[in-house]
């Protein structure tokens, strides 16, 4: 048996002969030049990323420096900053001030929520209970927006459940209290900025636990128990070692829900005050008014905005960690 | 004079595991201690519990005197020197040393002074502005041990502080360590698994097997009279040696053991002994172990580098000394 085994060995060529044909041929010069095969790879995708992708988006930056004659309605192709001056109209600041507190607010609300839920995640669920995690994560981001807005709709609306809920507990006269106050309160909850703020953070909140869990998750926990070794108390070992730990996952985070707020439409449309966000500005100018450039430059501001919070974000190393 | 730590029936069950069951221990202040044991053995629990990051399911654990149940880590004046080190990585190696002076309160320049010079005492001063990713293993343990005693502990915990280190860098480290314990005054409980390190540095050594400790006492006493088997086993891998061959020798029906060194190899029919086959031969540098069958028992013998040894197969006879066999208290 071990003298056939020895036969073999000593009879076997050290070098095998090429399998032949194209394939053969192919695989030989893959292996020799491994960059002709990476081209080949990333061909397609770069293709679509830069002309479908980018052009796309440079399309939409040029119609903002073209404007719109007034009496026409016709797109004049001209070069002009006069759409920006349209732009910073005190009605349309409005807009953008708004939409910016509210991607402020949603952010910052998320963040709050989404800090214990990912420290239970990243520091005690196992097996089961971190499967459970994931799911219940993941489970509304499977489930179609549109639904879950109208359902949201339902829920704050007068005669919702959360109204119904809060009659039978006394603590209506919280709601009202909260209602009767200028600019956040409303009719109902369905209507007003509150409305939108619950329905934004709900929405936008798995995009800001899953960074929190992930930088979480790198922080070895000794680091946890030699905070606390050197005399910390959990305060402050939240402070100097948890947070600044997690913040590049938090920023991680509000980058998600910061521009996924700044860009939408269809939630302050369907919850909230008649009052426009920039989504909504984008939509009703490229739309019934009509003004291509207007809209276009209102997309602008969304691009620019979150160019400079990413660049912030960069200073602060939430990149350190992707 | 009261303990620096002390032990009474303290137990710590994970569930269905012992992880350290009904131990007894008194350290003495000032002392170093070594806890010595193989992984699982409950010896890092132990040092654990008296960390605080552990609290015992049974019996007491009382640190100078005062008793450490329910007393969460950040209040108790004892500080640890990880196994990896634990160093925080977004703060610079000043910081990471000054940390437990800053969670008290202690104002800037005072804590960063004391900082210095805890680096200089591990003999890194002027690191203080590098990152610890920028640093050694052995650069980072001693960040790490310096980090710890700018608290001036009560007692200052090591689990397996050497573990990581290469075999140079761990030699020096345990001769700084044990100058440094000396010059501090401060008591040291160290976690090994390293028998070695144990014997060399500590002034009294617990080996710890399945969450109870086999035996206490100076590496002398553990090296050369081993209370049981385990403890003979363990600790310089000594020759058990069953009843019925040691009453042959010493008249007592119990368990032996032999250290390896003390077996003398000779050739055959050189005189009376025991004889055994050589089975292998393993060259260690200064030593060369021999592997030995003596009619079925497995032997260990260690000789000097340069013995005229017998080739592998041959038979041999073994001689040592009758007072060289130490009988264990362990029944037979």
């Amino acid at each position: 048996m071990s003298l056939d085994a020895a036969m073999v060995r000593a009879t076997a060529p050290a070098i095998l002969p090429g399998s032949g044909g194209l394939r053969g041929a192919l695989s030989d010069l893959f292996w020799r030049k491994p960059k002709v095969l990476l081209l080949l790879m990333l061909l397609p995708p770069v293709l679509w990323l830069g002309i479908v992708y980018i052009g796309s988006l440079f399309a939409l930056l040029a119609q903002s420096f073209f404007s719109i004659d007034e009496f026409s309605g016709l797109i004049n192709r001209e070069f002009t900053l006069k759409t920006y001056g349209d732009l910073f109209q005190a009605a349309n600041l409005d807009i953008i001030l708004r939409t910016v507190t509210m991607a402020a607010l949603v952010t910052l609300a998320s963040a709050v929520i989404a800090f214990p839920i990912a420290y239970y995640a990243a520091r005690y669920a196992r097996g089961r209970w971190k499967a459970l995690f994931y799911l219940g994560i993941m489970l509304p981001l499977w489930s179609s927006y549109l639904v879950k807005i109208y359902a949201w709709k339902l829920i704050l609306a007068k005669e919702g459940i959360l109204t119904w809920l809060l009659a039978k507990l006394h603590l209506l006269w919280v709601l009202d209290t909260w209602l009767s106050l200028p600019v956040v309160g409303g009719n109902s909850l369905s209507v007003s900025f509150t409305g939108t703020f619950i329905v934004f953070v709900y929405v936008w909140l798995p995009f800001m636990i899953l960074p929190v869990q992930a930088a979480l998750e790198r922080v070895p926990g000794n680091l946890v128990e030699a905070s606390s070794d050197l005399g910390a108390s959990p305060g402050q070992t939240f402070r100097n070692v948890l947070f600044p730990l997690a913040l590049p996952g938090i920023v991680a985070g509000s980058i998600f829900t910061f521009s996924l707020t700044l860009g939408d439409y269809i939630i302050p449309q369907i919850i909230g005050t008649s009052r426009l966000f920039i989504g909504q500005a984008v939509y009703s100018q490229q739309g019934t008014a009509g003004n291509i450039p207007l809209a276009a430059a209102f997309t602008v501001v969304p691009i620019v905005i979150m160019g400079f919070y990413l660049w912030g974000a960069k200073r602060m190393g939430a990149f350190d960690a992707l | 004079m009261t303990s620096a730590v002390s032990f009474q029936k303290a137990s710590r069950h994970f569930g269905s595991v012992r992880a350290v069951d009904a131990v007894d221990l008194d350290i003495a202040p000032g002392e170093f201690f070594a806890m010595l044991g193989p992984s699982g053995s409950g010896k890092t629990t132990c040092l654990r519990l008296i960390a605080g990051f552990e609290q015992p399911t049974s019996g007491s654990i009382s640190i100078f005197g005062e008793r450490a149940e329910g007393v969460p880590p950040y209040r108790r004046n004892v500080n640890t020197v990880f196994q990896d080190y634990a160093l925080f990585p977004h703060l610079n190696v000043l910081d990471n040393v000054a940390y437990g002076l800053m969670v008290k309160g202690i104002g800037k320049a005072e804590r960063h002074k004391a900082a210095e010079e805890a680096l200089s005492l591990v003999r890194l001063p002027g690191y203080g502005a590098r990152r610890p990713g920028q640093l050694s293993g052995g650069q980072r343990q001693r960040v790490a041990l310096a980090r710890a005693l700018v608290n001036q502990p009560k007692v200052l915990l090591l689990d397996e502080p050497l573990g990581a280190l290469d075999l140079k860098l761990r030699e020096n480290m345990q001769e700084e360590l044990k100058s440094l314990q000396k010059a501090l005054g401060i008591t040291f409980v160290f976690v090994t698994h390293d028998q070695g390190e144990a014997l060399s540095m500590a002034d009294r050594v617990a080996v710890f097997n399945d969450g109870k400790i086999m035996q206490i006492g100076t590496p002398e006493d553990i090296y050369q009279r081993p209370k049981t088997r385990f403890v003979a086993d363990f600790v310089g891998s000594s020759n058990v040696l069953p009843p019925d061959f040691v009453q042959r020798y010493s008249g007592q029906h119990r368990w032996g053991s032999l250290r390896p060194e003390s077996i003398r190899v000779g050739r055959a029919a050189s005189g009376e002994g025991v004889s055994a086959r050589l089975v292998s031969t393993n060259y260690l540098g200064a030593t060369t172990k021999l592997a030995l069958d003596a009619d079925g028992l497995r032997l260990h013998a260690i000789v000097p580098a340069g013995t005229a040894l017998p080739a592998e197969g041959e038979a041999v006879v073994l001689t040592f000394n009758r007072e060289h066999l130490h009988l264990m208290d362990e029944p037979a």
